[in-house]
């Protein structure tokens, strides 16, 4: 199969609740690794994601994967708050292999790995409830790598979760990228960002505003919204020690 | 009236071969019909809740409607289905206890599949979109939420064998209340007040009350247990 790359987001829009929430969005994604998606609240990066995952159609406009057609494209949503079925943990992971339709064994295999990658092998079989929020951010990691998808796309995958837990999932997400998988994170996180992204989407108002590599997007912003997000969100002090 | 109690409870301390078999076919009859009513009433709750359809909006109305259906006039549709001249006359069923679990079928089939309906949907609301998201199918989703809500759903079970077991109209028109073959205890129950034996008609009202109240207790006690290791 052909790579996914690169990811076209061709003029883009979508109505929600009757207002458009993505408004003619455009972006070129064509590099491996890791693109991150920064912007206000409110500015659509959610719904960026729901829209590339497949889950909210577009109103106007197409994603395109390369030259592969849209429905061959394995992709994984994380959602920023973990949605776990009342199962064991190992279930739970699972869960993302029904359609795949493997053998028993097989499933149980790929399961066993993907928790092992996540460092949740000897919780196979705890209630998937009784997990902290860091280990319930790993766990949807692990259902969404067990299905090796081609793309990931994260939604603040580490909104709520310590420095600790949050340095986990990012090794994480980086280890899954090095290994080939695309990775789309949306983050308000911008150590984070500069941290495991290598180009940085800037969001605004469902339009993107500003594309680049991480480095020249953070430090020097070309446009006033991208500048007034970035500026905002991260203080003179650490924002020269991104730079 | 006092009288009536003491020598109420005196009856349940003997509890004659004949109470018991009469409790014994009402759990039968009751069991019965709550396990086809689940089979068919919490798959059929937990489709509606999950597919987007048109003409959804009016099966749930039915649903609901028929979540409070008579349990008389479900005996008495039964009732003419089964008669010798009716369409399933054939069978021979009338006045039998197998009659008796298809007239409560009928009528709890639609409370579970309403309450069901309403508990799958809101658990489709928490991970609704995600199981959508891992490309799983209506049916895939339904049966995975009715798993994620089975606590709940204990309850509608519960519901439905509250119902059943202590409903009169539909197997008393269905079952006949024939002794040693179709009484139950409410068409027990309402026959000994009609022939004016009270005492005997309480007792049996309190074995049922019994009934119920042990089945409630175990099933919330494994609920209990489940919910402690699952959350
Ligand atoms: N299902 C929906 N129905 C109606 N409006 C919606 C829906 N989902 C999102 N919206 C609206 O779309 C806009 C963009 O939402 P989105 O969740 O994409 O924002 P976001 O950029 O992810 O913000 P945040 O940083 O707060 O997560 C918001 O104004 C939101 O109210
Ligand atoms: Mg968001």
């Amino acid at each position: 199969m052909s790579a996914i790359l690169p990811i076209v987001l061709d003029n883009l829009s979508a109505r929600l609740g009757g207002r458009p929430v993505l408004d003619g969005l455009n972006a070129t994604l064509s590099r491996p690794n890791v693109t991150a998606v920064i912007g206000p609240n409110g500015a659509g990066k959610s719904v960026l994601l729901r829209v590339v995952d497949g889950l909210v159609p577009a109103d106007g406009g197409a994603v395109r994967f390369g030259l592969r057609p849209t429905q061959s494209v394995r992709r994984a949503l994380v959602f920023q708050k973990p949605a776990l079925v009342r199962a064991s943990v190992a279930r739970n992971v699972g869960l993302a292999l029904i359609p795949a339709r493997l053998g028993s064994s097989e499933v149980r295999d790929r399961v066993e790995a993907a928790l092992r990658k996540v460092g949740l092998a000897d919780r196979a079989g705890d209630p998937a409830g009784k997990l902290s929020g860091g280990e319930q951010q790993r766990l949807a990691l692990a259902r969404a790598a067990v299905t090796e998808p081609e793309l990931l796309l994260l939604d603040e995958p580490t909104a709520n979760l310590d420095p600790g837990a949050t340095e986990e999932i990012e090794e994480l997400v980086a280890a899954m990228a090095r290994a080939g998988t695309k990775v789309v994170l949306v983050s308000h996180n911008l150590g984070q960002v500069a941290r495991i992204a290598d180009d940085v989407l800037v969001l605004w108002k469902g339009r993107a505003v500003e594309h680049g590599a991480v480095d020249r997007v953070l430090a020097n912003p070309r446009t006033p919204e991208a500048r007034a997000y970035i500026n905002g969100e991260l203080p003179w002090t650490s924002f020269a020690a991104v730079s | 009236m006092l009288d009536t109690i003491v020598s109420a409870f005196a009856l349940i301390g003997r509890l004659d071969g004949d109470v018991l078999s009469i409790a014994a076919l009402s759990l039968r009859v009751s069991v019965c019909a709550v396990l086809c009513g689940g089979l068919i009433g919490v798959p059929l709750g937990a489709l509606v809740a999950v597919v987007r359809m048109p003409g959804r909006g009016a099966v749930i109305a039915v649903l609901n409607a028929f979540m409070g259906l008579p349990a008389v006039v479900v005996g008495l549709v039964v009732y003419l289905l089964l008669s010798r001249s009716g369409p399933l006359g054939a069978a021979g069923l009338l006045f039998t206890p197998s009659a008796m679990i298809i007239a409560q079928t009928i009528l709890i089939t639609p409370l579970m599949a309403a309450l069901t309906r309403q508990l799958v949907e809101d658990a489709d609301r928490e991970l609704g979109e995600q199981l959508r998201s891992l490309r799983l199918t209506a049916t895939q989703r339904a049966r995975i939420l009715a798993f994620d809500a089975r606590f709940s759903l204990a309850v509608v079970v519960l519901a439905a064998f509250g119902r059943a077991v202590s409903e009169v109209g539909a197997v008393l028109v269905v079952g006949g209340n024939i002794a040693g073959h179709t009484r139950t205890m409410t068409t027990a129950i309402s026959l000994e007040t009609q022939k004016g034996d009270l005492p005997l008609a309480l007792a049996l009202g309190f074995v049922l009350i019994a009934i119920v109240l042990a089945v409630n207790a175990a099933a919330s006690g494994l609920r209990w247990h489940a919910m402690r290791a699952y959350g």
